[in-house]
């Protein structure tokens, strides 16, 4: 890539805010620890200093207080971002966001929109245990009125967040926690930004379709590597938005490979990998050699022993095995 | 903009017969929702303000067409006292297409972007996170509205409300907390709902100057709605109001009321709002029966005209079910 720079997600989230603070004076960052402090993942690092306190806002641990907060300031014409700590303690939130983020357009009548992003860190890999490590953005892909996507890249860590601000409706923006020490490329240039409202190809294939999102992505194309020395080649789709879902791009890569591997890392029972097999029973069902296949985390609040918590989250010899099961290896 | 209006209470004639025409408005709407209901014109939930009048009323007095409102599920009568067309309101308590809402909210969710009337809150203490970031949008942007935020005593018990006071006090926003005290959350009575039943202590806990209020008094309501807004405006941070009311009717349409009893409820409506405003200003000479007759008659008229413009109402095309959802998948609308 010409011009491209290998930064880390985390600095990726940075500059995305730095950015979108300098550049639309309605923006304001507000959350638990998001000035002094840093961030609680340090996406936030030195921007209390640059913006002051009146752009940088430290909240009280108040999740539905300043999450309503940002729901009202947006409907008054600002352009917040909160930051909720992680997706466990965005349930503290859930009714502002799910009773009044979502609802308020339709429930007016079109009368008012929520131009809102909540970014919120999610998912396992720390040793956190059962009330810092789950998997929730299913939860909020279920309602309609919001917009989900999951950044899984660097270049989308540092694209999605100006696109998602530009949005008139609420956008919900889920952070794995395990990428913020990731390193990769994003393209040189002023033209960082980048769409939220599709799905990406993330390595082409032919014989069997990967479909996943967030922090299973990496885990899911170190599969695609085990498996092409095997001679399989995986197509592996990154979902990027989890609601609305890029149905076709989905649809049309089961068409082209005949089979589908789902890897999520919220619990199989009513899963987005779920919602998503349906899809394509709904659209492919005469495409598809066998049947679709889940790899999901295991019944069970994510525990806190580091051979447990990798049992209980998808890991690549898991992935790799789903897809020799659909290849009838 | 225009000017903020005068702290002080005027009760000249005009203003006098806008209190109480106004008021006469909410009770007559609401009746004759109470028998449409009945006729199975109005469903879902219906709650009636039936005696808290004065509140709405008289808060509003105090509030510019800048300031913005935030209201509760109880809000019709916030939202003809802020000037939404009667018309519009009781198309929505319909649930047709030229309703306020175009019948997405019913008499739950009234909202009025023209009028900054921000709903219609269902969830009970979910309104004041929302008022808190409206003032925080104007504090940011250096305006000067002022936030009013209704809410019922109920509403005092959920985390929401102590947050949203913490926040709107640490941050010194421009909120009038309007705490509509009438003395049952649904069905349960304040001394079994709360450990500190003064809610001016808890807003004082948060260093919120805060009053209570007579909550059936308008004049009383208008006064201290002023004061409070007047020192909003002058930069003195969030305030406190705890207006102590009472509902004359059940709580919504469902209620067949066993949780008080009837002599309560009698004494209290001795203290109508209306007609105590009312006979005060006949014994003061301030307006006469005939004032008064001509009031009954106009506010019949307008009622009569809502309802005749609900009912004449189309419906929205099942068409339209999924418009409003995203703005990005709204095919044009009318506003």
């Amino acid at each position: 890539m010409t011009g491209s720079r290998r930064i880390t997600y985390r600095d990726a989230v940075r500059e995305a805010l730095q950015e979108a603070l300098r550049r639309d004076p309605r923006v304001f960052l507000m959350g638990e620890d998001v000035g002094r402090y840093g961030g609680s993942y340090g996406c936030s690092k030195g921007l209390l200093a640059e913006f002051g306190e009146a752009r940088i806002r430290d909240t009280p641990l108040s999740e539905s207080a300043f999450t309503g907060a940002g729901i009202g300031a947006a409907l008054g014409g600002m352009r917040p971002i909160v930051e909720i700590m992680t997706v466990n303690f965005s349930l503290l939130a859930l009714d502002q966001i799910v009773n009044s983020a979502a609802t308020l357009r339709h429930m007016s009548g079109g009368q008012f929109s929520v131009p809102l992003v909540i970014r919120m860190a999610t998912g396992a890999g720390r040793q956190l245990a059962a009330q810092h490590s789950h998997s929730l953005e299913n939860w909020y892909a279920h309602v309609p009125g919001i917009k989900v996507v999951a950044p899984a890249t660097v270049a989308d860590a540092r694209g999605m967040l100006w696109t998602a601000l530009e949005d008139p409706d609420p956008v919900i923006i889920f952070e794995h926690a395990m990428l913020y020490n990731e390193e990769g490329d994003v393209p040189g240039g002023d033209s960082l930004t980048v769409p939220i409202d599709g799905a990406a190809i993330r390595r082409d294939g032919t014989d069997v379709s990967l479909i996943t999102y967030g922090g299973s992505l990496k885990k899911v194309l170190a599969a695609a590597d085990e498996l092409a020395k095997e001679g399989i080649s995986g197509e592996v789709i990154d979902l990027r938005s989890l609601r609305p879902l890029d149905e076709r791009t989905i649809l049309n890569s089961v068409e082209k490979t005949h089979r589908a591997v789902i890897v999520d890392e919220g619990w199989r029972s009513g899963s987005l990998a779920g919602e998503i097999s349906a899809r394509i029973m709904e659209g492919a069902f005469f495409a598809l050699d066998w049947p679709v296949e889940r790899v999901c985390s295991a019944e069970v609040p994510i525990p806190y022993a580091r051979h447990l918590e990798i049992a209980a989250t998808p890991q690549v010899p898991g992935i790799v095995s789903a897809v020799r099961r659909a290849m009838r290896r | 903009m225009s000017a903020p209006p005068d702290p002080r209470v005027h009760l000249d004639r005009e203003h006098c017969l806008k209190l109480l025409r106004t008021m006469m408005l909410i009770r007559r709407f609401e009746e004759r929702c109470a028998e449409l209901y009945g006729e199975q014109k109005i469903r879902g939930f219906l709650h009636l303000y039936i005696g808290e009048e004065a509140n709405a009323v008289g808060v509003m007095q105090a509030l510019t067409p800048e300031d913005a409102i935030v209201a509760t599920y109880r809000e019709h009568g916030h939202a003809l006292a802020r000037g939404l067309p009667a018309t519009e309101v009781m198309a929505e308590m319909y649930g047709k297409a030229t309703g306020s809402s175009r019948g997405r909210g019913g008499s739950m969710h009234i909202f009025d972007a023209t009028r900054r009337f921000y709903g219609g809150n269902a969830i009970v203490g979910g309104g004041l996170p929302l008022a808190v970031g409206l003032a925080l949008a104007d504090k940011l942007r250096e305006k000067t509205p002022v936030t009013c935020c209704f809410f019922g005593e109920g509403a005092a018990a959920e985390g929401e409300f102590h947050e949203s006071l913490n926040l709107a006090a640490l941050w010194k926003l421009p909120v009038l907390f309007v705490c509509e005290n009438n003395r049952y959350a649904m069905g349960t009575a304040l001394e079994r709902s709360e450990s500190e039943p003064d809610f001016c202590r808890h807003a004082a806990s948060y260093r919120i100057p805060a009053e209570a209020v007579d909550g059936m008094d308008v004049v009383a309501v208008e006064f201290a709605a002023r004061r409070a807004a007047q020192a909003i405006r002058d930069g003195a941070g969030p305030q406190f109001l705890e207006n102590r009311t009472y509902r004359f009717r059940a709580h919504s349409m469902f209620d067949a009321e066993l949780y008080r009893d009837k002599a309560e409820v009698e004494a209290w409506k001795q203290r109508c709002p209306i007609k105590r405003f009312r006979s005060w200003l006949i014994e003061t000479g301030v307006v006469h029966d005939n004032d008064v007759a001509a009031l009954e008659r106009d506010v019949e008229a307008e009622v009569e005209a809502a309802v005749a413009f609900a009912e004449q109402a189309s419906w929205e095309p099942e068409a339209d079910l999924t418009r409003d959802v995203l703005t990005t998948l709204t095919p044009g609308g009318r506003r």
